[in-house]
């Protein structure tokens, strides 16, 4: 790897059936880098749930919109943006899945994975419409 | 993914193996299960050793299918949780929801 950063871009549609293909993409890029196999399982996750909720709540499977994804890597980090063309939505008023009344719903715990296994999360709403994730992992130093 | 049934007296157990998330493997948990129920079963052991993947919405059937079960009188307790499942359910409270087991028979013997 070089010592400046690196940046990988895809865009996708807004169909579940990306999911795979973004996934192996991601394990691709973190076995690049070099991340031990549970940080890469965990970064994978966090981005496959970041791409379902751009694809199903951002963009409510609207094949007309897009999902943009980049990596942005350099020695010491991974840096991620997920960003969906949709209305957005107020991250403070997300339920707390943790919370006795929400313990046993079925959804609402994607984000809350996302921020355990991440250092850096940022939910970022664009003027111009569309929501972004932007999410950092640090690469241990050895 | 798949899901291998059998009984072992009035226990169902389903050997699931592949991966559990959103779309398919969550519809196939869940038609299981309500298949189970519809056909009376009402003791589940979800054998989760061979599940090597399961997202947000994997973790949220498993969720589903337990109140499911118990809104119908049954039971469904969880068996040989890999530990990426471990931490996902400990992470989410979830541990203190279900009923977990790593050994079979002890997981038979709770019903």
């Amino acid at each position: 790897m070089s010592t400046k950063s690196d940046r990988i871009e895809i865009r996708i549609g807004s169909a579940l059936e990306y999911l795979d293909l973004v996934q192996t993409l991601t394990d691709c890029i973190t076995g690049f880098i070099g991340f031990d196999e549970d940080t890469a399982h965990w970064i994978g996750m966090s981005v496959r749930e970041s791409v379902t909720n751009a694809i199903q709540h951002g963009n409510r499977l609207d094949q007309s919109k897009r999902v943009d994804i980049s990596f942005e890597f350099a020695p010491d980090h991974l840096d991620i943006s997920v960003k969906d063309e949709g209305t957005g939505f107020q991250i403070d008023r997300l339920p707390n899945p943790l919370d006795a009344e929400n313990l046993l719903k079925p959804s609402g715990r994607g984000i809350f994975y996302i921020r355990s296994f991440m250092d850096e999360v940022e939910f970022i709403p664009h003027a111009q419409g569309g929501m972004e994730v932007h999410m950092v992992k640090k690469v241990p130093s050895n | 993914m798949k899901i291998d049934t059998r009984t072992v007296g009035d226990v169902t157990v389903l050997d699931i193996s592949g991966k559990i998330t959103l779309g398919e493997g969550t519809m196939a948990v869940r038609n299981t299960v309500r298949e189970i129920l519809k056909n009376g079963g009402k003791k589940i052991v979800l054998n989760l050793a061979e599940v090597n993947y399961i997202d947000s919405s994997g973790i949220g059937e498993l969720v589903s299918s337990y109140t499911t079960v118990t809104n119908q009188g049954g039971h469904l307790k969880l068996l040989n949780l890999t530990k990426k499942i471990q931490e996902l359910l400990a992470i989410t409270k979830l541990l203190t929801v279900f009923q977990t087991f790593d050994n079979e028979q002890a997981a038979l013997k709770s019903f």
